[in-house]
């Protein structure tokens, strides 16, 4: 059976135009997808042979696997909630609830990825668009610190590069491609233009584009040592002041080098003085599926996007003290659950390591560095493929996952609906 | 760049990415997150070639991996996002809560072959 305009959850792109072929209860073919979305989809298609939890790795059922872990959750004195990026939005609802009653720290993915442009967003402001916007008017694309080639192949084919768009008819034709990282990856092949900045460099170029667009007259001397030269910087602003509609696409080449929310928030700021000569616009490649959901969701019921910590019954922000890396290096949790997400392998090592110490629950669809030291791992339905829920792209456009495959588990929100019921009866009793 | 340091750069490889889905214990996701790309010259100046073993050590740890020859500027070494990778990060985030992950200076030491 063919299913056509399936949602891709895999990463930020969330492409809603995908077609699979169901055939004997799995995932047989994949069309249009990426060569990453096709591997998302087919190797997510069987998770059946799985036990439905395990408790100190002995198999249990879900029922008994939601106990133990309400059990040590509701017995925390400083439990941390962090992942939550490739599941869905009304899962996500049911994890915070769950940090206001334990009165946790919760922490998405968004902490070790674009937690940097987040926090220029509040500083300065996002000034942004749809990639809608983006296919249809876009004729200046500049991708600084990203290689969409191998981390959002479609970027380029669906939204960005090549589409033929309503003020953009021809295509690539009809759009200059800038590319400015410290190494030409593959991406640098379908750009007209790439731009070699040392490591640790971008904000002094970021922030010469800014004097340069001000029609400040810089000497040499100011961007020496970036490995770019003032002509070249020039260039780049006259193509930036010139275009129709500019679209600065910012990568973690920006977030998770020297600067971090410097660079994101220079970024900005040179985003909106453009708009004082033409159409510009500036986004985050969000990476995971749904990391632009956990954002939003977050920010609607705590006021803040990641980092939040309920240990005072209200919401708090403070990146660098309620982040994730944050409270595991300085050994402050005592308990984690962790939903649709590996930190044993992504977080750095001093965190990390934390995990192990420390009573550790793992929602996961799949075997992971995380569940294999997890004290509890309950497995579930893969969002996207045997869930259904609310995602969002990107530009935070909200898409619908589908469901394509029956699975024998429980998807995230029905385990943390569990979770959250039981934890609740454990801590009024 | 000091004698035996690189800068190291983290990151995203369609192999890593396509690997993982495979699963974290597939060959071509242990592959992807177990190779260290260099260049021409900083190969030859460690004296290495495609498929040796070096270690790369800083503050916070080290990890073993298959070097390969890439195009890349000097003095950089890259290395595709994985358990190994995360090894060689400090947890410090400047009150940031992002850790420094990219453009990081890494202690080379080649490993005999066999080692």
């Amino acid at each position: 059976m063919e299913i056509d305009n399936v949602v891709c959850a895999f990463c930020g792109c969330v492409c809603d135009d995908i077609t699979v072929t169901v055939e004997e209860g799995r995932i047989s073919e994949v069309k249009n997808a990426c060569t990453l979305g096709r591997a998302w989809f087919l190797g997510h298609s069987s998770n059946a042979h799985r036990p439905s939890g395990t408790v100190n790795g002995r198999p249990v059922s879900t029922e008994e696997a939601v106990e133990e872990a309400a059990r040590i959750l509701a017995q925390a004195r400083y439990p941390l909630i962090f992942g939550l990026t490739s599941t869905y939005c009304e899962a996500q609802k049911e994890a915070i609830a769950l940090a206001e009653v334990l009165g946790a720290c919760i922490d998405c993915c968004t902490s070790v990825c674009h937690g940097p442009s987040g926090i220029a967003l509040q500083g300065v402001g996002e000034p942004t668009c749809t990639l809608g916007e983006v296919k249809n008017r876009a004729d200046l694309i500049i991708y600084w610190g990203s290689n969409p080639a191998e981390s959002h192949p479609r970027h380029l084919t669906r939204y960005a590069v090549t589409p033929k768009g309503l003020f953009t008819p021809r295509g690539r034709k009809d759009r200059r491609v800038v590319l400015v990282d410290v190494r030409p990856t593959p991406s640098a092949r379908a750009a007209d233009i790439f731009l070699q900045v040392k490591p640790g460099k971008d904000f002094e170029c970021l922030w010469a584009l800014r004097a340069l667009i001000k029609g400040i007259d810089l000497e040499e001397d100011a961007v020496a040592d970036t490995g770019v030269t003032l002509a070249q910087l020039k260039d780049l602003a006259d193509r930036m002041q010139s275009c129709r509609f500019g679209m600065l696409c910012v990568g973690q080449g920006l977030t998770q080098s020297r600067g971090k929310q410097m660079n994101t928030t220079a970024v900005f700021l040179l985003v909106r003085e453009l708009n004082g000569f033409t159409k510009f616009a500036a986004m985050p490649m969000r990476g995971h599926g749904n990391v632009t959901g956990i954002d939003n969701v977050l920010a609607w019921q705590t006021g803040y996007p990641f980092g939040v910590n309920f240990s005072r019954g209200y919401p708090r922000f403070n990146p660098g003290e309620f982040t994730a890396v944050d409270v595991l290096t300085r050994q402050e949790a005592d308990a984690a659950l962790i939903i649709a997400s590996d930190p044993v392998a992504n977080l750095p090592r001093p965190a990390s390591g934390r995990l192990s110490q420390i009573p550790t629950v793992a929602l996961e669809t799949r075997e992971s560095e995380t569940t294999k030291i997890a004290k509890v791992v309950i497995t579930t339905a893969p969002a996207g493929i045997s869930a259904e829920g609310t995602v969002y792209r990107m530009d935070n456009v909200p898409l619908r996952l589908r469901k394509v495959l029956p699975s024998p588990f429980p998807s995230d929100e029905e385990v943390l609906s569990r979770l959250l019921e039981r934890v609740k009866e454990l801590k009024h009793a | 760049m000091p004698e035996g340091k690189l800068i190291l750069i983290t990151g995203r490889s369609t192999k890593q990415g396509t690997g993982l889905n495979k699963g974290k214990d597939s060959r071509d996701y242990q592959e992807a997150v177990r190779t260290l790309e260099m260049n021409r010259e900083d190969m030859a100046r460690f004296g290495l070639r495609d498929g040796d073993l070096v270690k790369i050590k800083t503050l916070y740890g080290e990890a073993t991996f298959t070097c390969r020859q890439e195009k890349l500027p000097k003095g950089m070494a890259f290395v595709a996002y994985g358990s190994l990778s995360s090894r060689l990060v400090g947890g410090e985030t400047h009150a940031s809560g992002m850790p420094d992950s990219k453009g990081f200076e890494v202690e080379v030491v080649h490993l005999p072959r066999g080692d």
